[in-house]
């Protein structure tokens, strides 16, 4: 096994070659924060969290997807990358309506922590408050798109992992929507398995259980990693 | 040569009812003894003066703007019973119809490489484009069997893409080349989509055959077998031609399987898009063409390394493609530093397709060949690479049109696009009809510009309505260094771009719409 070395903020580090910049950083214990990301699922290095700085070059990196090279100067903590990182979790509150007090995520949400350690107390820009629904159509889950952020997670758990595909992506840009099927109500959709696992990743109040109720969903994106453990190395008991 | 009447039918003249003059022409020639044929080709150059006429031998170029079709019609059965020589067709002046002459500037400052044939040649025959010279470098290429020997004058000619990053071509082609692997991809981006923009079209709907023949020379050149070109559909025209041009030249052996009777097989196929801008976005396109949903992801992987399908993908614009062939035939030196193909639009006197050698001025281009701003209006900018570019001033204009000199201006040279506005222009309106479109075309992906061009243009049009204070133009400011900074692919990177451009420039226009006592603090 090859192995490369290279430094971020101040730590020196070698790691095997072909791993990210955010599984290094994560090993030597730095903390880069993510929201797309969930390991276990393919990265797509949308929400631009987890960019970074490269001594040398201008171009910012995310770190997901940037494999780690040697000689590299990594650094994940800077003033530009504070500002953006604030910046974006504000343009993710003015663009959906995200009212955590009555929110079925609050507490235990991610984007709320997000906001929290970006030290966003308020928005320096305006809310857009669109008008978004909630399909309730699922027996036992329910879909609020007020609170989604494309993350694009359970898109990606529904296709990688249990297959079903039902979920994607509809329209462009501001008009983007998670929709089921061929945008059917979700409790349409025969390809569905009701197996929970976009509800388990789902970063915040956007999918969630019918019986919750506010502040009563945790996200369980661990059991995920256990499974795709399990599946991979083939050891099916913990 | 045989007389011949040319008239324009691509996209521009036809909407001006050229098909309908072709028709009245075909009437009067119906009858013609002397066999004069009138061939459909591509565009002319100067379309606001179209349709356009071109008369062969003496390559005359009439205006037919003002003129009525039963009129060209009686006039042309006229001059013919004349005869089509000296004493007819040369003399022949329907009424309503303007002469441009050929020292005019828009004409004569021209160097025309990639549109060598566009015009000339009947974009619908193969015999024509064969006659004018098509379908000559790749039989030459094939026989020198020397696939690094053609890279190598690709990059010694210094080719960087037409498409707007300029890459260099040469070493494009010669990563994809090194590619280890058998099977790899060649594919034409012509999704052209920035506004002001129709370069593409124009050879497209004018000349298919030099855009295959490049792409022919490039697959054989990388070792590629397949090729795609992927087309946005708002180009019927281009579409209908392409697909004519690709079959005839499967017929003739130049497509398929054991070209020139040599081992090399390419096959090329069209893939439309739906017309969503970002699809010009590289790993968007190659998304598209492999039937998903076109967005883009992040690189690297480069598509030299990891393209359609997986395999390696040469992607090059219609425009460098179509250099390729006029490259082979003159040599590197001949070919000197090229030229580059613009489309001039907006508020200048004559607007249309022109080929300028690289490094032409600004200035050469919009007062001397398109002749300058209105009557009695002064050009006060000229935006150049659409939506990823910028506005260069006035005050610039002698500034040389090359990749570098844009850059240094906060623009880019871009595909070619090139937008002139007169003093009558209020720059911020400019700037939120860019951030608008962008806006538009955000595939959504990737939040700063999903969002990020929203709130920009919000805050424009807070600006423009005057209720903007100095707070929000630092908002501004600080929001587009964000979007540039974090977003994922070169659409969301290049959004803020003709906001900051004009911010550089034009800042007055923003200082205008704000309260009069915040300016002053």
């Amino acid at each position: 096994m090859s192995v490369c070395t290279l430094r971020i903020n101040d730590h020196d580090l070698a790691v095997p070659l072909g791993t990210t910049l955010l599984q290094a950083a994560r090993q030597a214990g730095i903390h880069i924060p993510t929201l797309c990301f969930l390991e276990g699922l393919s990265a797509v290095a949308a929400c631009r969290l987890c960019l970074v700085e490269l001594e040398g070059s201008d171009r910012l990196m995310a770190a997901c997807v940037t494999a780690a090279a040697e000689g590299m100067r990594v650094h994940t903590d800077t003033p530009r990358l504070r500002e953006i990182r604030r910046t974006v979790i504000e343009l993710l509150f003015t663009e959906g309506n995200h009212v955590c007090a009555v929110c079925v995520a609050n507490g235990h949400c991610e984007l709320q922590n997000l906001a929290v350690e970006v030290g966003m107390d308020h928005s320096r820009l305006p809310y857009r408050f669109p008008q978004r629904g909630v399909d309730l159509s699922h027996a036992q889950y329910g879909l609020d798109h007020n609170r989604c952020i494309l993350c694009t997670r359970c898109v990606r758990v529904c296709d990688e992992v249990e297959g079903a595909h039902v979920w994607d992506v509809g329209w462009r840009g501001e008009h983007c929507q998670i929709i089921s099927g061929l945008g059917e109500p979700w409790g349409d959709v025969n390809a569905c398995t009701h197996c929970g696992k976009c509800v388990e990743v789902c970063p915040t109040g956007a999918l969630f259980h019918k019986t919750d109720t506010s502040e009563e969903k945790q996200g369980h994106p661990e059991r995920l990693q256990a499974l795709m453990h399990a599946r991979t190395h083939q050891q099916w008991n913990p | 040569m045989s007389a011949c009447l040319r008239l324009c039918t691509a996209a521009s003249c036809r909407s001006r009812g050229a098909t309908e003059l072709l028709e009245h022409c075909r009437k009067a020639l119906a009858s013609d003894q002397a066999q004069l044929r009138v061939k459909e080709v591509g565009c002319l150059g100067p379309c606001s003066d179209g349709p356009l006429l071109a008369i062969d031998p003496t390559d005359r170029l009439l205006s037919l703007q003002e003129v009525n079709g039963s009129d060209l019609e009686t006039s042309l059965a006229e001059a013919l019973q004349r005869g089509n020589d000296a004493t007819g067709l040369k003399q022949w002046q329907p009424s309503g119809s303007r002469e441009l002459s050929p020292d005019e500037p828009f004409l004569n400052l021209q160097r025309r490489l990639v549109l060598g044939r566009c015009g000339v040649v009947d974009p619908e025959s193969l015999a024509d484009a064969l006659a004018a010279g098509a379908w000559q470098q790749l039989p030459r290429v094939l026989e020198q069997n020397d696939p690094p020997a053609v890279i190598e004058i690709v990059r010694r000619s210094g080719l960087r893409g037409r498409g707007g990053a300029g890459y260099p071509t040469g070493l494009k082609w010669a990563t994809v080349a090194a590619m280890p692997g058998s099977q790899k991809v060649v594919v034409c981006n012509a999704d052209e989509g920035d506004p002001g923009a129709f370069m593409d079209r124009t050879l497209m709907e004018g000349d298919p055959h030099t855009l295959l023949e490049g792409m022919a020379i490039a697959a054989f050149a990388v070792g590629a077998q397949q090729g795609f070109i992927y087309v946005r559909a708002e180009y019927p025209l281009a579409i209908e031609r392409l697909r004519t041009a690709i079959s005839a030249a499967e017929q003739q052996g130049w497509l398929g399987r054991g070209i020139g009777g040599s081992g090399f097989s390419f096959e090329i196929e069209l893939r439309v898009g739906a017309g969503a801008y970002v699809c010009g976005e590289e790993t968007a396109l190659i998304h598209s063409i492999e039937g998903r949903r076109g967005v883009p992801r992040p690189r690297p992987p480069y598509p030299a390394e990891h393209g359609v399908f997986g395999l390696p993908t040469l992607i090059n614009n219609v425009e460098t493609f179509g250099n390729i062939p006029a490259l082979l035939e003159l040599g590197v030196e001949a070919y000197g530093t090229g030229t580059k193909v613009f489309s001039l639009t907006g508020h200048v006197q004559r607007s249309g397709v022109l080929e300028v050698p690289m490094g032409t001025s600004l200035r050469t281009i919009v007062e001397t060949m398109g002749g300058g701003a209105p009557q009695g209006r002064q050009i006060k900018a000229v935006q150049t690479g659409g939506p990823s570019g910028g506005c260069v001033p006035a005050s610039a204009l002698d500034s040389p049109v090359d990749y570098d000199s844009l850059k240094a201006l906060g623009t880019i040279m871009g595909s070619g696009g090139m937008v002139v506005l007169d003093d009558t222009t209020n720059m911020v309106d400019i700037a939120a009809f860019f951030i608008a479109f962008s806006r538009e075309e955000s595939c959504g992906k990737c939040i700063p510009c999903r969002s990020g061009t929203v709130q920009l243009e919000m805050l424009l049009r807070k600006l423009l309505e005057r209720r903007g204070q100095v707070a929000d133009l630092e908002q501004l400011e600080a929001l587009c260094h964000t979007v540039a900074d974090a977003s994922l692919c070169g659409l969301g990177q290049s959004a803020p771009k003709p906001v900051l451009s004009t911010l550089r420039h034009f800042r007055g226009d923003y200082l205008a719409l704000l309260p009069a006592a915040e300016v002053q603090r």
